[in-house]
């Protein structure tokens, strides 16, 4: 048992925290969100330099194989600071993608690409009319003449507006619920046939509705086995999954430590608030359901890379459903423990609030991870009990 | 990072599962199990067999007859025994006054008291709590005077658990009333049997005898039973409080508890199906499991802290919070499950040797009764909003 980070992950999450503290002000931050491209390029490359686009990415491609606590690391430093670049829709979501499912020349092509960050992706599996159902895609890939022909839509795709190339999950037989007949392919954007509207996210990114019209694309865009995409669309959106939960720990650590600032300075009734104990007590449970999180988000991390399936699909939805649950708390709590100015727009808390509301819902809400959770149980209901008998008798 | 267990503490692991599985006995675990109450001999049995094994004090140094083991082997030994149904070990004198004997006590205090408290030949209550001091505890009244060499105590305890039962009290009493009022506060060691000391049972919401009363009237306590320096009982009743953390969480319990409660709703049915497929009932048993899943995690963090030398604080405070919450929403859970068959109430049904018919599933009897009575843990040990306060202060700096 062992809750600390090696050495070198240490050294890592210092350098990305000195980095964001000189590049990522809240001001620069707001600054980027107003910019036509909605990411910092030079930002971007910095991430690249400290090596963070390779942690997906094993070392034969220019990565360095990381593991699910080198995402923790970084995404809980993203959280704190807001980042609002691409990272986890291209280098996490698609990043594992392509090393858990691509081909040999897909992966020794893109893999060193996502690892220096050159190419930007974006990842487009929900629907208009789906919610967070992995199984359902009605968004179809035909065969036509040796190539692929993409017919659908895709909603609400983070990033995709400023990817190089997309990554979209198409059925390619079954019913539109099945879980098997999915598969993924690359998409080019500047194919035929794409459409695009792009817009602002509340959290500050971006995202994009994407039409496919007879995009016909060539039988290399497969990526992993025909048919058989559900398992890979699954890994990777727990790889998704477990980067928010370390992503929303950030932002809650952010939250209580200035909120618990605010309590100290701001002066009511000629002393400061945080002397009120109902305030204290929202402020305590603040702080407790972070560290739950943290016991969850850290549980996703680890668990993220297990080989049992079940144990991680379990696991997986447990810390999502947990840190989605908390991170909605800590939100409330600190707007309403900031009164007023918990409101403006002026402060961070109101921008960590909505990246949290962003996260509770991305991948699946409460409500879809309990039913992932309940349907993984793997223990079955035991008891030393002897069969109760049903005995109906009349009291005197 | 490492979420599991080392190989030794696995392998420590496996020492007392199997020792809890082959020397507890059956139709005591069958008791915790089933909710059914427990008599006095019930834990001592368990207590002696712990005892004949050299693991009834996990924390006292091994000169004393301790195990003198780990943070962490102390929170396996606690979760075995608990998910195996064993009955809590009465915490009075093994984790709450032995600790305070063994750093502040006199050598005659050690050799007389230690051994009896190992061997459960004395069975200890704790003396703390009067009418008028609950959660402010330094406002206590209970007043010794010294007199030759005897202090003569007059005033009342309450909320005593299993007094009853008890052999011996340690009590917190008043020596002097100038100054600050902590200062004048002494930790003395009473025996029950001495005259003038009066148990009258105080019966809960459930229907049970679990706290009760306790008067000292002109009771005459040696001076050799002063613990350490008059006037510093305040400082040994936190130090005890430090002490008193071992397995706040409850974690190994309400595993134990979630089976059981699967067990129910897998039995009841709704609608002709079994509870536990109903969405709705099973989604409130899957929060509470996870839950209890975040739980585990922060309390093996908490221990691994420890073990690195950063002595656990008010961090246990946030365990006790998290871990009564959770109890209380187990019991509520449980006795949702059974519906209308929570009402009929008949204590009997849970007691020894009851042969009469049980009204509903054998299971149900019990629920409501638990239910009521677990309306405590939020307010035992100090209370729920004392906790926050404690945090709020030592954590948060407010």
């Amino acid at each position: 048992m062992d809750f600390n980070y090696s050495e070198e992950q240490v050294l890592l999450r210092e350098s990305i925290g000195k980095f964001l503290q000189k590049n990522y002000s809240f001001e620069q931050r707001r600054a980027i969100i107003q910019g036509r491209e909605g990411m910092n390029a030079a930002v971007w490359d910095g991430f690249a330099s400290m090596g963070l686009h390779g942690i997906p990415v094993p070392e034969e491609f220019g990565g360095f194989g990381g593991s699910g606590l080198d995402v923790m690391l970084v995404m809980e430093a993203f959280g704190r600071a807001l980042v609002v670049e691409p990272y986890l829709s291209s280098t996490i979501m698609a990043g594992y993608t392509i090393a858990l499912g691509g081909s040999d020349a897909q992966r020794s092509i893109l893999l060193p690409r996502i690892a220096d960050g050159s190419m930007k992706f974006a990842f487009g599996h929900g629907e208009p009319g789906t919610r967070y159902e992995l199984n359902q895609v009605a968004t179809t890939a035909r065969q036509e003449n040796g190539m692929w022909v993409i017919n659908g839509a895709k909603s609400v795709m983070m990033h995709g507006g400023l990817a190089d190339l997309l990554i979209v999950s198409a059925r390619t037989s079954g019913e539109v619920d099945s879980p098997g007949g999915i598969s993924l392919f690359f998409v080019n954007p500047a194919e035929s046939g794409v459409t695009g509207r792009e817009y602002p996210t509340y959290d500050g990114m971006r995202a994009a509705e994407v039409g496919f019209d007879n995009v016909t694309i060539s039988p290399e865009s497969i990526i992993g086995v025909l048919d058989d995409g559900y398992a890979l669309l699954e890994a990777v959106t727990d790889r998704g999954i477990a980067a928010v939960c370390a992503e929303a720990v950030g932002c809650m650590d952010a939250l209580k430590d200035a909120t618990l600032d605010y309590l100290k300075t701001r002066q009511q009734f000629g002393m400061p608030i945080g002397k009120f104990q109902a305030l204290q007590h929202r402020l305590v449970d603040m702080l407790i359901q972070t560290e739950q999180a943290r016991s969850m988000a850290m549980l996703a991390a680890v668990k993220v890379d297990a080989p049992d399936t079940t144990e991680r699909r379990r696991c997986l939805a447990a810390a999502k459903e947990l840190v989605g649950r908390a991170g909605r708390f800590v939100g409330q709590q600190a707007i309403q423990l900031h009164g007023g100015m918990g409101m403006t727009d002026e402060l961070a808390v109101g921008h960590y609030v909505k990246r949290l509301a962003a996260i509770e819902t991305m991948f699946g809400d409460g409500d879809l991870q309990v039913d992932r959770f309940t349907s993984s149980q793997v223990e079955v209901a035991e008891t030393p009990l002897r069969k109760p008998a049903r005995k109906w008798k009349n009291l005197v | 990072m490492d979420l599991n267990y080392s190989p030794q503490e696995l392998a420590f692991r496996d020492e007392v599962r199997s020792f809890v599985r082959s020397r507890l006995p059956h139709e005591i675990s069958r008791k915790v199990l089933e909710h059914k109450r427990l008599g006095r001999d019930d834990y001592l049995v368990w207590q002696k067999l712990l005892h004949a094994q050299g693991w009834m004090a996990p924390n006292w140094p091994a000169q004393y007859g301790g195990a003198a083991w780990t943070a962490v082997q102390q929170h396996i030994f606690d979760e075995e025994c608990a998910e195996a149904g064993a009955p809590r070990i009465i915490p009075f004198g093994v984790n709450m006054v032995g600790p305070v004997i063994i750093a502040f006590g006199s050598a005659w205090q050690k050799q007389h008291y230690l051994p009896r408290i190992l061997s459960s030949e004395d069975w200890w209550c704790q003396g703390y709590s009067e009418p008028g001091a609950g959660s402010d505890l330094a406002s206590l009244k209970t007043r010794a005077e010294r007199r030759g060499e005897h202090y003569v105590v007059n005033g009342q305890k309450t909320w005593t658990t299993l007094a009853q039962h008890a052999d011996m009290i340690f009590c917190l009493v008043r020596t002097a009333s100038t100054g600050k009022r902590q200062e004048g506060i002494s930790f003395l060691l009473v025996d029950m049997r001495t005259p003038g000391v009066n148990v009258r049972p105080i019966i809960t919401l459930d229907g049970e005898h679990e706290v009760n009363e306790v008067w000292f009237e002109d009771v005459e306590v040696p001076v050799e039973n002063l613990v350490g320096e008059e006037g510093r009982g305040w400082t040994y009743a936190k130090f005890l409080l430090a002490h008193e953390r071992s397995g706040i969480a409850g974690v190994g319990a309400s595993k134990r508890e979630l089976r059981m409660l699967k067990y129910i709703a897998s039995q009841e049915k709704r609608s002709g199906r079994p509870l536990i497929e109903d969405v709705r009932f099973r989604d409130r048993i899957a929060r509470v499991e996870i839950d209890l899943m975040a739980l585990e995690i922060t309390n093996l963090r908490m221990l691994a802290a420890e073990r690195e030398g950063r002595a656990p604080g008010a961090e246990v405070s946030m365990l006790k919070i998290r871990g009564t919450d959770i109890q209380q929403t187990l019991t509520e859970l449980m006795m949702d499950a059974v519906g209308p068959y929570a009402l009929p109430h008949l204590p009997d049904a849970w007691g020894d040797h009851w042969l009469g018919e049980h009204v509903g599933p054998e299971y149900a009897a019990p629920l409501a009764a638990r239910y009521f009575n677990h309306r405590k843990v939020s307010i035992y040990g100090g209370s729920n909003e004392i906790q926050r306060n404690i945090v709020a202060q030592h954590i948060l700096g407010l």
